[in-house]
C-alpha cells in the first residue's frame, strides 16, 4: 500500500513497491530490446560509420580538409569539445552537487545522467585529439612523461595542458563515481540472471557485492567521498576549459567573466541533453512513475536560473566591451551583433536567453513537448554560442588585413556526426545493457512495504 | 758468386724444426680459405640440411632488408675537392640578371654547386642596392621542368651537330638567293651580344636585327629624337627630384628601371634622424598603380584625356613663364594647379615623366621638363639608359615583311612575340611564308611551337654574358652551375652558325672587354686583373663617363605636337576605355610558369593565380558586381573584334569609366603552372598616333555575364577600419610643427597607487600609464644580442621583393590557387595593403568601404619577436620559445600542431602546414618541393615542414647563426651589417633595417634613437611605434610611421 504524504508530492509515483522498482528495471537488461530500439542503434551506428570515414580523411589527409584558415584556425573542432563538455556537466552536477544537498529526486535520473557525462566526455576529448596537426606524437607529448628527448618537458603555462589535466581527472573520477554506483544494481541482475553467461558478466562486473551491511556501509562512504571530489570538478573542469580563451590576448577571448558564465552555460546546456535523452528513455521505456513530471520541472527551474545567468554574462560582456574604451574589444562585440556572423550570434541569444524564459509559465516547465522542444533549442543555442566565442572573434581580430571567413566542410560536419554516432550508440548499449536507473538507491525513497510487495506476488 | 753458407732462421722453432713449426708453416699465410671445414666436419663432401636453413634463412633476411632499404642513388664524393667549395659553406658569384629589358646586378648564392639565392649586389649603382620579385623569384626558372633540354627539328629531338647542320645549309641557301633574314629579339643590354650578332650579319647578308619590348617605351626615344636630336632614353635621376609629377608612369613599379628609381626617389622620402624634409608625388593615371599608391596626391584620370591633361600642365607652366600656351582644349584635373604651383617653385629639382609611348604626349613631357630647367639636372640626357631598346616601327615592319612573304628566314632570339607582342595572332599565320624558323629559347614557347628548330639556350644562371644597362656602366654575368640540360649558349649558337673559328662565347666576351671595355680605364694595365676585378664585383663603372652626347637645347616641335594631341584625345568621352598595365610579380609573362610570382599577390589589388578586370566602385554598383572573400562575378570584355571572358575585380581608386587589365597572363605553352592561367592581354594593345598603346578608348564594351566566378585574395578586407593602433600616419606640416604628438600613443587607465609605483619620474600624472609600463612579466635579459628589426613605412613601396626573398630563403612553399581561396597561403612575411576609407565615414560598416580614391598604405607585416609573446605561453609543449637574442623561436620537430599559437597571435603571421605541400602530387604548383629538380633550389640551411607543424618568420635565424659562427672564427664581435634577414637585403630601399640593438653603433639603433638604459633600451626616434603597442606584447619590430607630403585638409 502506498503512503502518500500531505505535505510533500512522491518521488516514485504508481504505488511502486520495491519488488516492482527490480522488475521495471531489470526487466529491460533481460528482455529482448523493442524494435524502436534496434532502429535506433541502426540509425546511430550508421552515423557512426560516415563519421568514421571522415574521422579517417582527416587523420590521412590534414586539418586541411576543415574549412579552418590561417585566420580562423579553431572552429567546430573547438567548438565541439566545449559542448560535449558543456553536456557532461550535468550528469557530475546530479550525481555529486545534488547528493551532497542531499536532493533525493536526483536519484531516477543520476545513473542516466552519469552515463551521459562519460560518453560526452569521451566525445569531447576526441576533439583536442584529432584536431591536432600530428596526433601521433601529440597524444603523449602533452603528458608530463619522464622522456630521453633531454630536458623536454610540457609547458605549464599553457592553458591547453590544464585542459588535459582537467579533462583526465574529470573522466576518471566520473567514472568511477558512475561505476560504483552501478556495483548494486549489478548484483540485482546477477542475482536474477537466467542464463550462465549474463550472470558470470554481471558477476564480474559486480565485484562479488553481497549486499551485506558492510558492503552498503562502505558504497555509502565511497559514495560521499567521490561527491566531494567531484564537486569541484564541477566547477573546475568549465573553469579551466574557459581559460583557453579568457587567458589569450584576441578580443573577444580575453574576458575575466569566462570561467563563471561557461560554468553556468555547461549546467545549462547538459540539463537540456539531460532532458532530451531522459524523455526518450522514459518514453520507450515507460519509466513515467520513476521520472515524473516533477522531476521534469526541477530541471527546467534549473535550466531558468542558469540560462538566466547566462544570459547576464553575455549582456555584461556588451557593457564591459563599451565600457572598456578598447576599439578592437569594442568593434568585436558589435562585429558579433552586426557583422557577416550576425546570424550565429541572434540564434544563440533567442536559444540561450529568450527560449529558457519560457519556463517562467509552469504549463510550459511541466509540458512533455515543450520540454523536450526547448532542451534540443537549448542545445542548439548552446553550440552557436562557443561557435560565435571562438569563430567571430577570431574572423575579425586586430589586423583588417587578416580578417576572413570561415565556411564549414564535409569533413567539419562529418567528424561532428561521428560523436552523435558515438554517443548514442553507446548511450543506447548503456541502455540495453546496464540499468538506467539506480534501483538501489531508488529503493530508499519507496514508501511501501514488503508485506504489500508479497501480497501483490 | 760465392755460395752463402749462412742460415738464416726466424725462431727457434725454425732453427730446431719443431714438428708443431712444420705443421703450421705451410699455412701461415693460407691462400685457401677454410669455408668448407665446418661442413665437412659435419658431413662429408656437401652441405647439411641445416646449412640449407641457414642459407635461405639468410637470404630472405638479405633480400627483405634490400627491400627496405632507400633505393641506391649515386652520391659521388669529390676526389679532388675544389679548392673553394666547401659543403656547408655557400660560395657567392657576383652575376647578373636580365631577363629582356630588366635588370639587375646580383650576387648568386650558391650551396654545393647549386644557385640557391638571389642577393642583391651592392656595388651597383644601376640596381639601386635591392632586387625585385622577379630577379629574386628567377633562381627557381632555372630548376623548372618546362625547360627545353635538347635541341629539336620539328619536335623530334636531335643533336646539336645535325641542328646545326641543317640550319647553317639553309642560312646559306637563303643568302646565296639574296634572301633576307631577322633576327627577332627583345632589348639586348649585353654589347658582346650585339657584336655576336655583327659577326652573324657580317657573314649572312641581308640579315637584320629587330628589337621589341612587349611593353614598349619607344615613345620616349622618338620624343628625344625630336626635341633633342637624341634617339635615347636618358637617364631619370629622381634623387634630385623635390617635386615628381607622373602621368601613368609607375616608375617604382614596372616603368624602365624600377629598382633604382624606387631607391632614388625614396631617398627624398626619408625622414630618418630627426629629417623634416622630404619631396612630393602628384600622380595622374587610370589604373592604381604602386607609384599612384605610394603619391601624396594622386588624380584618378581618363587615359582619353591624358594627353590633354600634359599638354594643360604645360600651358599652366608656360604662363608663369612668360611663354606661349600650346592650342590644346582645356581640361580639368584635381590637383593639377598645385602640381604646377610646386613644379614651378622647384625648377631644376623637379621631375616630369608619363608613360605613354605616344611621342606627341613625351615631347610636351619634354617641354615642360625644359621650361623647368629639369634637363641637365634630373634628366640626364649626357647617360642614356638602354633597358628600352625595342624600336616599334621597326617591328611593325617586320611584321608586314613577314605578311608579304619577303622574309626567308627568323631566328627568334629568346622572344615569344607570338604570345606577347600585340600583333602575334599575325605573325603567327605569317610565319608560315617564311623557310627557315629558328627559336633559341628557354622553353618551348608560343613561338617556339611554330618554328621548326629550337635551339635551346641555358638559363642566365648557367651563361656567360654582359650587359651595358646605362652609358658607361658595365656588368658581367657568369655561370654558377653546369649546364642542367643540353642546353647551348645563345650567342654560341649564333656564333657556330655564323662559322666563327671560335666559337666560344667566354673567349669572345674576354675579346670584346680587352678590345673596347679596358682601354677605357688607366688604372689596372693587366687585362686579366682588369677582367677578375670587373667578374669579382659583377660591375664596373667607366669613370669619367665618356661624354659622347652634347647636351641639347629643346628642340621639338611642340605645336606639331599639340595639334596632334588634339586630334587623339578629347577632353570628355562617355565610352568605357581601357587600361593595360604590367603586374610587379609576372611582368610582361617571360617568367609566368615560375610558381613563387604566380603566388606573389599583386600589391595593390592583393589578388594572384589570375588576372581580372579592376573596375571602379561605382562601375560595380552599376554593375551590380561585388567582391566579397575572392567570389566575383566573370565580365565579357570586348574591344573591337576581341572578346574575351574574365573575373571582375573591384578597384579603388580606379577612374570611373576606366577598366584594367594585367598583360602577362594567359599563357598556353608556358609550363604547367602557367598555361591557361588568365588571359592575354597583349593583342588588346592599340595604336595611338602611329605607335602601340597600353590604352584602348575605342570600342570597349564590358558586359555581365552574370557568373560566378572566384579571384584568389590573400587579403579581402582592404580598409584599415581608421585603427591607428595599427596604421600610423601624419601629414608632414603635423610632423613638422608637433613631432611628439602627432602620433597615436596609447595609454591605460590606472589607479593613483599603481601610477606611483610603476611609472617613471617624467610622467605625467593623469592616472594614465604607458602600456609598456605595466607587465605582468618580468621580462627577458639579453646579454649578448638583441636582434631587432625597423620597419619605415614612409620607405616601403609595396614593391614584394622581400616576400620573394624570404620565400626563396626559407623554403617555404606555393598553395595553388585553391588553396590560396581556402585563405591558407604559406607566406611568412606579406605586405598588407590598406585603404583609406571616405573621410564621411564614422560608423563601422561606412568604414569597411575603401574611398573611391583611397590612400594606400602598406605595412610589411611578419612575426614580431614579440618580448611578451603570446604564442609562447599557451603552446602546451613548449615547441615556441624565446631566445636568449630576442628571437621567437619555433622548433618544428616538437609542434604537435594544436594552432593555439595561432589563434593567439594578435598579428596572424603563424602559418600552419594545413596538408603535406612537399612530395605530395596534389601540389604540382610547389615545383620547388615535388620534383628532383626543383627541389635543387631549396635551401640546405632550413627545414623543409611536414605536415601538422607551425611555422613563421624566423629572422632568419640561420643567417644569425652563421654570422655569428663566422665572427666567432675571426675571434671578434658580429659587426653591424653583417648578419641581415633576406627580405632586408632585398630592399631596394632600405625600408627595412635589420640589427642588434644593443649595439649602440648600429644601424638600427641609430634610426630607431636608442638611448641605452642600463637595463633596457629606450627608443626616442617619434616615429617609431609597435603595431598593437596597447596589449604590450613588446615586439622586436619597430614601424616608422608614415609621413605624407600633402596639406593637412587635402
Amino acid at each position: 500500500m502506498e503512503v502518500v504524504s500531505s505535505v510533500r508530492t512522491p518521488l516514485v509515483t504508481g504505488a511502486k513497491t520495491v519488488g516492482d522498482v527490480t522488475h521495471d528495471i531489470c526487466i529491460r537488461v533481460e528482455a529482448k530490446p523493442p524494435k524502436t530500439w534496434f532502429l535506433a542503434i541502426t540509425v546511430s551506428l550508421s552515423l557512426l560509420l560516415i563519421g568514421l570515414y571522415t574521422i579517417y580523411k582527416t587523420l590521412w589527409e590534414g586539418i586541411g580538409v576543415w574549412g579552418l584558415n590561417k585566420t580562423v584556425q579553431w572552429a567546430w573542432d573547438i567548438t565541439n569539445f566545449v559542448w560535449w563538455v558543456g553536456i557532461g556537466h550535468a550528469g557530475t552536477l546530479i550525481s555529486a552537487i545534488l547528493l551532497l544537498f542531499r536532493q533525493k529526486w536526483r536519484m531516477s535520473i543520476n545513473r542516466a545522467a552519469e552515463a551521459m557525462t562519460i560518453f560526452a566526455v569521451i566525445c569531447a576529448a576526441l576533439f583536442p585529439l584529432i584536431h591536432m596537426g600530428r596526433l601521433w606524437l601529440g597524444f603523449y607529448w602533452v603528458l608530463p612523461l619522464p622522456n630521453t628527448f633531454g630536458s623536454l618537458w610540457v609547458n605549464f603555462n599553457s592553458p591547453l595542458l590544464w585542459d588535459v589535466f582537467a579533462i583526465t581527472t574529470y573522466f576518471t573520477v566520473s567514472l568511477v563515481f558512475w561505476y560504483i554506483g552501478l556495483i548494486p544494481d549489478f548484483a540485482t541482475i546477477r542475482d536474477r540472471a537466467k542464463n550462465k553467461i549474463s550472470a558470470a558478466i554481471y558477476g564480474a562486473l559486480s565485484f562479488g557485492w553481497t549486499g551485506a551491511a558492510k558492503d552498503w556501509s562502505r558504497y555509502e562512504s565511497v559514495s560521499l567521498i567521490l561527491a566531494g571530489l567531484d564537486t569541484p570538478l564541477v566547477l573546475s573542469v568549465h573553469t579551466i576549459v574557459s581559460f583557453d580563451f579568457a587567458t589569450s590576448v584576441i578580443p573577444g577571448w580575453h574576458t575575466t567573466i569566462f570561467p563563471p558564465y561557461f560554468v553556468a552555460g555547461a549546467v545549462f546546456s547538459g540539463f537540456a541533453m539531460v532532458l532530451t535523452l531522459m524523455l526518450i528513455t522514459r518514453k520507450v521505456y515507460k519509466l513515467e512513475d520513476y521520472i515524473t513530471i516533477q522531476h521534469i520541472e526541477y530541471m527546467n527551474i534549473i535550466i531558468i536560473v542558469t540560462g538566466s545567468i547566462v544570459g547576464i554574462a553575455y549582456l555584461t560582456e556588451l557593457f564591459m566591451a563599451w565600457y572598456s574604451g578598447v576599439p578592437a574589444e569594442q568593434y568585436a562585440f558589435l562585429n558579433r551583433a552586426t557583422g557577416p556572423y550576425a546570424w550565429a550570434y541572434w540564434i544563440m541569444m533567442t536559444c540561450n536567453v529568450i527560449s529558457p524564459q519560457l519556463f517562467w509559465f509552469k504549463k510550459i516547465r511541466t509540458s512533455l513537448w515543450a520540454t523536450f522542444a526547448l532542451s534540443i533549442v537549448v542545445n542548439i543555442g548552446m553550440w552557436f554560442e562557443r561557435f560565435v566565442i571562438i569563430v567571430t572573434s577570431l574572423h575579425r581580430d586586430y589586423l583588417p588585413s587578416s580578417w576572413a571567413m570561415f565556411t564549414p566542410t564535409f569533413y567539419d560536419v562529418g567528424d561532428y556526426l561521428f560523436t552523435f554516432g558515438f554517443f548514442f550508440t553507446a548511450f543506447f548499449l548503456f541502455a540495453k545493457f546496464f540499468p538506467v536507473i539506480n534501483m538501489a538507491e531508488v529503493k530508499s525513497i519507496i514508501k511501501s512495504s514488503s508485506t504489500s510487495d508479497k501480497a501483490i506476488k | 758468386m760465392k755460395e752463402n753458407k749462412k742460415q738464416y732462421w726466424k725462431g727457434v722453432e725454425q732453427l730446431t724444426n719443431h714438428p708443431e713449426f712444420v705443421k703450421y708453416a705451410k699455412k701461415e699465410f693460407p691462400q685457401d680459405l677454410p669455408y668448407k671445414e665446418g661442413i665437412l666436419q659435419e658431413e662429408e663432401g656437401g652441405s647439411s640440411r641445416r646449412d640449407f636453413l641457414k642459407l635461405m634463412g639468410f637470404s630472405v633476411a638479405a633480400a627483405s632488408l634490400a627491400a627496405c632499404e632507400a633505393p641506391v642513388r649515386k652520391a659521388i664524393p669529390y676526389l679532388n675537392k675544389p679548392e673553394e667549395i666547401d659543403p656547408g659553406i655557400p660560395n657567392y658569384y657576383a652575376s647578373t640578371y636580365t631577363n629582356g629589358g630588366n635588370y639587375c646586378s646580383i650576387v648568386v648564392k650558391n650551396r654545393e654547386g647549386r644557385p640557391i639565392k638571389i642577393e642583391p649586389n651592392k656595388l651597383s649603382t644601376i640596381s639601386g642596392g635591392g632586387t625585385s620579385a622577379q630577379a629574386e623569384a628567377s633562381v627557381l626558372s632555372l630548376y623548372d621542368k618546362a625547360r627545353l633540354n635538347k635541341p629539336a627539328i620539328n619536335n623530334a629531338t636531335v643533336e646539336w651537330s645535325d641542328l646545326d647542320k641543317q640550319i647553317k645549309t639553309k642560312l646559306e641557301s637563303i643568302v646565296s638567293g639574296g634572301g633576307q633574314i631577322r633576327i627577332v629579339s627583345r632589348t639586348i643590354l649585353s654589347p658582346s651580344t650585339k657584336a655576336v650578332i655583327q659577326e652573324f650579319t657580317a657573314k649572312y647578308q641581308g640579315t637584320e636585327l629587330v628589337m621589341y619590348d612587349p611593353v614598349s617605351s619607344y615613345g620616349i626615344v622618338k620624343a628625344n629624337q625630336a626635341s633633342f636630336g637624341k634617339a635615347i632614353i636618358p637617364n631619370y635621376n629622381f634623387s634630385k627630384a623635390q617635386v615628381v609629377v607622373s602621368f601613368g608612369a609607375d616608375f617604382l613599379g614596372t616603368w624602365i628601371n624600377p629598382n633604382k628609381f624606387s631607391a632614388d626617389f625614396i631617398k627624398n622620402r626619408k625622414l630618418d634622424f630627426g629629417k623634416k624634409e622630404m619631396s612630393r608625388l602628384y600622380q595622374f593615371e587610370s589604373n592604381l598603380s604602386l607609384t599612384g599608391a605610394n603619391a601624396d596626391y594622386r588624380t584618378p584620370i581618363k587615359p582619353s584625356a591624358e594627353g590633354l591633361i600634359v599638354a594643360t600642365l604645360y600651358n599652366l607652366l608656360a604662363a608663369k613663364a612668360a611663354k606661349s600656351a600650346i592650342n590644346v582644349p582645356k581640361v580639368e584635373a584635381a590637383h593639377l594647379v598645385d602640381a604646377a604651383n610646386d613644379l614651378w617653385s622647384n625648377r631644376g629639382k623637379s621631375l616630369v615623366v608619363a608613360g605613354s609611348n605616344d611621342a606627341n604626349v613625351q615631347i610636351v613631357i619634354n617641354a615642360i621638363n625644359d621650361l623647368l630647367q629639369n634637363i641637365g639636372t634630373t634628366i640626364d640626357l649626357k647617360t642614356p639608359v638602354y633597358f628600352r631598346q625595342g624600336n616599334d616601327e621597326q617591328m611593325q615592319q617586320f611584321v608586314s615583311d613577314l605578311e608579304s612573304g619577303k622574309i626567308q628566314g627568323v631566328i627568334f632570339l629568346n622572344a615569344n612575340p607570338v604570345y606577347d607582342h600585340f600583333q602575334g595572332a599575325k605573325i603567327q599565320e605569317a610565319l608560315g611564308k617564311t623557310n627557315l624558323k629558328v627559336s633559341i629559347c628557354e622553353r618551348e614557347d608560343e613561338t617556339g611551337l611554330l618554328v621548326d628548330y629550337l635551339a635551346p639556350s641555358h638559363h642566365y644562371l648557367e651563361s656567360w654574358d654582359d650587359a651595358n644597362p646605362v652609358e658607361g656602366e658595365y656588368s658581367l654575368c657568369q655561370p654558377a652551375i653546369t649546364p642542367l640540360f643540353d642546353t647551348r649558349q645563345a650567342q654560341q649558337s649564333l656564333l657556330t652558325w655564323a662559322g666563327a673559328s671560335n666559337v666560344d662565347y667566354y673567349e669572345f666576351i674576354r675579346k670584346y672587354w680587352k678590345e673596347n671595355i679596358f682601354s677605357t680605364q688607366n688604372k689596372e694595365s693587366d687585362f686579366q686583373v682588369f677582367f677578375d676585378q670587373c667578374l669579382h664585383d659583377g660591375v664596373y663603372s667607366q669613370n669619367p663617363r665618356p661624354v659622347t652626347l652634347e647636351l641639347n637645347v629643346f628642340g621639338g616641335d611642340i605645336d606639331a605636337a599639340a595639334a596632334m594631341i588634339s586630334s587623339a584625345y578629347k577632353s570628355s568621352y562617355d565610352g568605357i576605355e581601357l587600361a593595360l598595365y604590367e603586374t610587379i610579380a609576372i611582368g610582361d609573362g617571360t617568367q609566368a610558369n615560375n610558381p613563387w610570382l604566380q603566388e606573389t599577390p599583386d600589391p595593390i589589388t592583393k589578388a594572384c593565380w589570375d588576372n581580372y578586370l579592376t573596375i571602379s566602385q561605382a562601375m560595380a554598383n552599376e554593375m551590380g558586381i561585388k567582391v566579397v572573400e575572392g567570389n566575383t562575378y566573370s565580365v565579357t570584355l570586348t574591344v573591337g573584334e576581341q572578346t574575351m571572358t574574365l573575373p571582375a575585380l573591384v578597384q579603388p581608386g580606379q577612374t570611373r569609366g576606366t577598366v584594367g587589365l594585367a598583360v602577362g597572363y594567359g599563357r598556353t605553352k608556358a609550363g604547367r603552372v602557367a598555361n591557361n592561367v588568365g588571359v592575354n592581354a597583349f593583342p588588346l594593345i592599340s595604336m595611338v598616333n602611329g605607335l602601340p598603346n597600353m590604352n584602348t578608348s575605342v570600342n570597349v564594351r564590358v558586359e555581365v555575364t552574370g557568373n560566378a566566378t572566384k579571384v584568389a585574395h590573400t587579403q579581402t578586407h582592404h580598409t584599415f577600419m581608421n585603427r591607428e593602433f595599427v596604421v600610423q600616419e601624419t601629414t608632414l606640416d603635423t610632423y613638422k610643427n608637433n613631432p611628439e604628438h602627432a602620433f597615436h600613443r596609447p595609454k591605460i587607465a590606472v589607479s593613483a597607487m599603481l601610477e606611483k609605483k610603476l611609472g617613471s619620474e617624467s610622467d605625467k600624472k593623469d592616472g594614465r600609464l604607458q602600456p609598456r609600463e605595466i607587465s605582468l612579466w618580468k621580462g627577458h635579459t639579453y646579454n649578448n644580442h638583441h636582434w631587432t628589426m625597423a620597419i619605415d613605412l614612409n620607405s616601403c613601396t609595396g614593391c614584394s621583393a622581400c616576400s620573394v626573398a624570404c620565400q626563396a630563403e626559407n623554403n617555404v612553399p606555393v598553395v595553388g590557387k585553391q588553396e590560396v581561396l581556402n585563405r591558407r597561403e604559406m607566406t611568412w612575411l606579406r605586405i598588407d595593403r590598406y585603404y583609406s576609407s571616405e573621410k564621411t565615414a564614422t560608423t563601422n560598416a561606412e568604414m569597411e568601404i575603401a574611398a573611391e580614391n583611397p590612400e594606400v598604405t602598406f605595412q610589411p607585416m611578419l612575426c614580431q619577436h614579440c618580448n611578451n609573446a603570446p604564442c609562447e605561453t599557451v603552446c602546451p609543449v613548449a615547441a615556441t620559445t624565446h631566445s636568449t637574442e630576442g628571437l621567437n623561436q619555433m622548433t618544428y620537430n616538437r609542434c604537435i600542431g594544436t594552432r593555439y599559437c595561432a589563434n593567439n597571435c594578435p598579428y596572424k603571421v603563424r602559418r600552419f602546414n594545413w596538408f603535406k605541400y612537399h612530395d605530395n602530387t596534389q601540389f604540382p604548383e610547389n615545383s620547388s618541393m615535388n620534383n628532383d629538380l626543383g627541389k635543387m633550389v631549396l635551401n640546405p640551411d632550413v627545414t623543409v615542414r611536414s605536415r601538422g607543424v607551425m611555422e613563421k618568420c624566423t629572422f632568419c635565424v640561420q643567417r644569425i647563426q652563421y654570422g655569428k659562427l663566422e665572427a666567432r672564427k675571426k675571434g671578434r664581435r658580429v659587426i653591424d651589417g653583417e648578419i641581415t634577414t633576406a627580405c632586408a637585403s632585398a630592399c631596394p630601399t632600405e625600408a627595412i633595417v635589420f640589427g642588434d640593438i644593443l649595439d649602440p653603433e648600429s644601424k638600427v639603433s641609430k634610426l630607431l634613437q636608442v638611448k641605452d638604459m642600463g637595463n633596457k633600451q629606450e627608443i626616442h626616434e617619434h616615429r617609431a611605434y609597435n603595431v598593437l603597442e596597447e596589449i604590450n606584447v613588446r615586439p622586436n619590430i619597430w614601424y616608422l610611421a608614415k609621413v605624407r607630403n600633402k596639406e593637412e585638409n587635402a
